[in-house]
């Protein structure tokens, strides 16, 4: 387990520093660090000596040894529109984005497992059949199709939830959070529903399949001929196999929950990273798109390193290789 | 044999298993189809039965068909599965599912695909004694576990209840199996291939070991197989399936000596030590059918060597042959009343 951790922390590692790559290759090409820190005001001749003071003409891998070093002490430049650093914005920003996913991956928790787990053991029932159909609707519909339906439904037509930002926040430290007040939870309820109506959906199929394939298996059968009860050969014997390839796909999911705020968070003008995202596009804001993606980057390698590292726990054949 | 049946009989005393006119189904999307056409045998208390024949003679489903557990769309179309007079074929979910793997235990054929490899020995064990023993406490079920263990010959076994499947070899994973099925001290185990996935040098090991426990604690034992080598080291009696039926059975060793029926004939010539040195194998000719395109009159009637005229429009009936055997097979005159035939 310990050689199984190590591995996995050593492959984390260097995820991150091709990240780190693809970010300086970006902030190359796309930034002028010139205009990051001067005016337009400038004379030509003060912006080559500038260009030189920075090390701007040094090769390339030495301004890229400068841009690891600041970034791993967490400086990954100052943004062209809030003037501060990129860091300070993005963190300022991720608690509002984090909310996000960590409330709609609970929708997805706790709707896919039973209904996937339903749907396998009761494929004929007449639920499982409409719940199949609907879900490959539930798929094909796009993000915002479904985030504007819910606002058109449940703002404009029921004013039963707010439409859009995050509602009362509590700070904890530097951590504004809206989970712990019931204006809040109004507020994040649709942005997360309609973030995770994409995984939603997959997900289900994702456990019906796994599901259905290991009650077929050899194993099961066994469990039968033990005379075993419904119960136990369903949720112990059948469902502890089915964890193990949803947890993998669940982590890569994940990521791309992820990738689908900036949508979410730009309908519900959710104050998070997505929507920060968006406007330092229209900004052409290079520093801090680079910052999004660095930390993007990280949290992804994180979230699937913690996952990898529940499946070794799940697995015991995962188990066994890391302690040879 | 038949004198110890018929002693049972006449004192009224019930048999272990009776199986009678075991029709089995299987109904496909292109139609229904027919796994088994009225298979019927008998075996007594302690009593070691085999059951041969070729691939897809339908051994195995008869031997589900026993706790009722055919996979689907299999089913029993019709027919009995009296074990100790009770129908099992028509019992309740509860009923049936608190006689497998309690009263009547099975040995699948690949031990490396039986065991759930999420799960610990000691839980794939102890499991079986708490789901039929409600009441017994976590310490009663771990020594049974670990007794079993030992009359398996796992070494260490307080150890090995802590691991998982694929910690042991795939010997050792059947001799966990075998222990599982001795746990309720079953009156019967059925045994489906328990030694075609291993390794030669342990497969008769293995079988030996099975054998051992059912005498020691007197289980009556279907053993499925298609090696007629190992049915009649192990077994007292035999039956022959060919294509869904029974076409023969008798004591194991007046069978693989004197068989009546053309396909056992054929069967015990392609046994290797049945040719000479360094000949051919005497395979029987052809193919068996598909249950799609079974022959009208006697399904093996299309490979067999002494094939007459009646034989491809009447199914023969189960008759005395030379011997005491019964062999389904027109060669010999058709019996009116005899009940053990039918
Ligand atoms: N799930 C199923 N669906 C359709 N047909 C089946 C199914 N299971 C078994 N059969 C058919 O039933 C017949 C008997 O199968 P069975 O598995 O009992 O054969 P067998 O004698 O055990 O053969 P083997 O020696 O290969 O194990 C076969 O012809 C097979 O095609
Ligand atoms: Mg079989």
């Amino acid at each position: 387990m310990i050689a199984f951790m190590i591995r996995r922390l050593f492959q984390a590692l260097i995820v991150i520093f091709i990240i780190s790559v693809i970010g300086f290759a970006i902030k190359q090409s796309v930034g002028d660090p010139v205009r990051e820190l001067t005016g337009i005001s400038v004379s030509e001749e003060e912006r080559v000596e500038f260009r030189e003071k920075l090390g701007l003409n040094d090769p390339w891998y030495v301004q890229y040894g400068r841009f690891f070093g600041d970034a791993i002490q967490g400086d990954l430049g100052t943004s062209f529109f809030y003037k501060r650093p990129a860091t300070e914005v993005i963190l300022e920003k991720a608690p509002a984005t984090l909310e996000l996913v960590f409330v709609s991956s609970l929708i997805i928790l706790l709707f896919s497992v039973p209904l996937g787990v339903f749907s396998a053991i009761k494929p004929d029932s007449l639920f499982s059949r409409a719940l199949m159909g609907s879900s490959i609707v539930g798929v094909s519909i796009p993000v915002f199709l479904t985030a504007i339906m819910m606002v058109y439904l449940f703002s404009i037509k029921l004013s039963w939830l707010p439409s859009y930002g995050r509602g009362e926040l509590v700070m904890l430290g530097g951590w504004g959070t809206g989970l712990l007040t019931l204006d809040g939870w109004l507020h994040i309820l649709m942005p997360s529903v309609a973030l995770s109506s994409i995984m939603l959906p997959l997900f289900i199929r994702l456990i019906r399949s796994e599901m259905m394939e290991v009650l077929e298996s050899e194993y099961i059968k066994y469990a039968w001929a033990k005379g075993l009860t419904h119960r136990r050969v369903w949720f112990v014997h059948a469902f502890k196999n089915t964890l193990l390839p949803v947890i993998t796909v669940g982590g890569v999911q994940l990521g791309v929950t992820i990738a689908f705020t900036i949508l979410t968070e730009t309908v519900f003008q959710w104050q998070g990273l997505g929507f920060m995202f968006m406007e330092a596009v229209e900004r052409s804001d290079a520093p801090l798109l680079v910052a999004y993606l660095m930390f993007v980057g990280i949290v992804m390698v994180g979230v699937n390193t913690i996952v990898d590292l529940i499946y070794g726990l799940v697995n015991p054949t995962i188990r066994i290789a890391g302690v040879k | 044999m038949s004198s110890i049946r018929s002693y049972i009989r006449a004192n009224g005393m019930t048999s272990l298993l009776e199986v009678k006119d075991l029709v089995i189904k299987f109904a496909l999307r292109t139609g229904e189809v027919t796994a088994t056409n009225g298979v019927s045998f008998t075996l007594e208390k302690g009593e070691r039965l085999g059951l041969v024949g070729e691939s897809g003679a339908g051994k195995s489903v008869t031997g589900f068909s026993i706790i009722n557990l055919i996979s689907k769309p299999g089913y029993i179309a019709s027919g009995e599965v009296n074990f100790l007079g009770e129908d099992l074929a028509r019992v309740s979910d509860e009923r049936i599912r608190s006689i497998r793997g309690n009263r009547i235990s099975m040995i699948f054929q690949d031990p490396m695909m039986t065991l759930n490899p999420v799960l610990t020995i000691g839980t794939q064990m102890t499991e079986t004694l708490h789901q039929h023993n409600p009441q017994m406490s976590k310490a009663e079920a771990r020594a049974i576990a670990l007794d079993k263990l030992r009359k398996v010959y796992i070494p260490s076994p307080e150890k090995r209840l802590g691991q998982y499947p694929h910690e042991f070899s795939g010997g050792m994973r059947q001799r966990i199996i075998i222990a599982i099925a001795l746990l309720t001290d079953p009156e019967l185990i059925i045994a489906d291939e328990p030694t075609t996935a291993l390794d030669v040098t342990i497969q008769a090991e293995i079988m030996e070991l099975l054998m051992e426990l059912c005498e020691t604690e007197d289980m009556g034992l279907i053993l499925i197989t298609h090696d007629l080598a190992v049915v009649a080291q192990v077994t007292q009696n035999i039956a022959v399936m060919y294509a869904g039926s029974v076409v023969e059975k008798g004591p194991t060793a007046q069978v693989v000596a004197d068989p009546q029926h053309p396909y056992t004939q054929g069967l015990i010539a392609a046994l290797p030590q049945s040719s000479g040195h360094g000949e051919r194998l005497n395979q029987i000719p052809g193919m068996m059918p598909t249950l799609k395109n079974i022959p009208p009159g006697c399904s093996f009637n299309p490979r067999c060597p002494h094939v007459m005229e009646v034989c491809k429009q009447q199914v023969p009936s189960l008759r005395s042959g030379k011997n005491s055997n019964l062999a389904a097979c027109h060669l010999y005159p058709p019996e009116k009343d005899n009940p053990s035939a039918r």
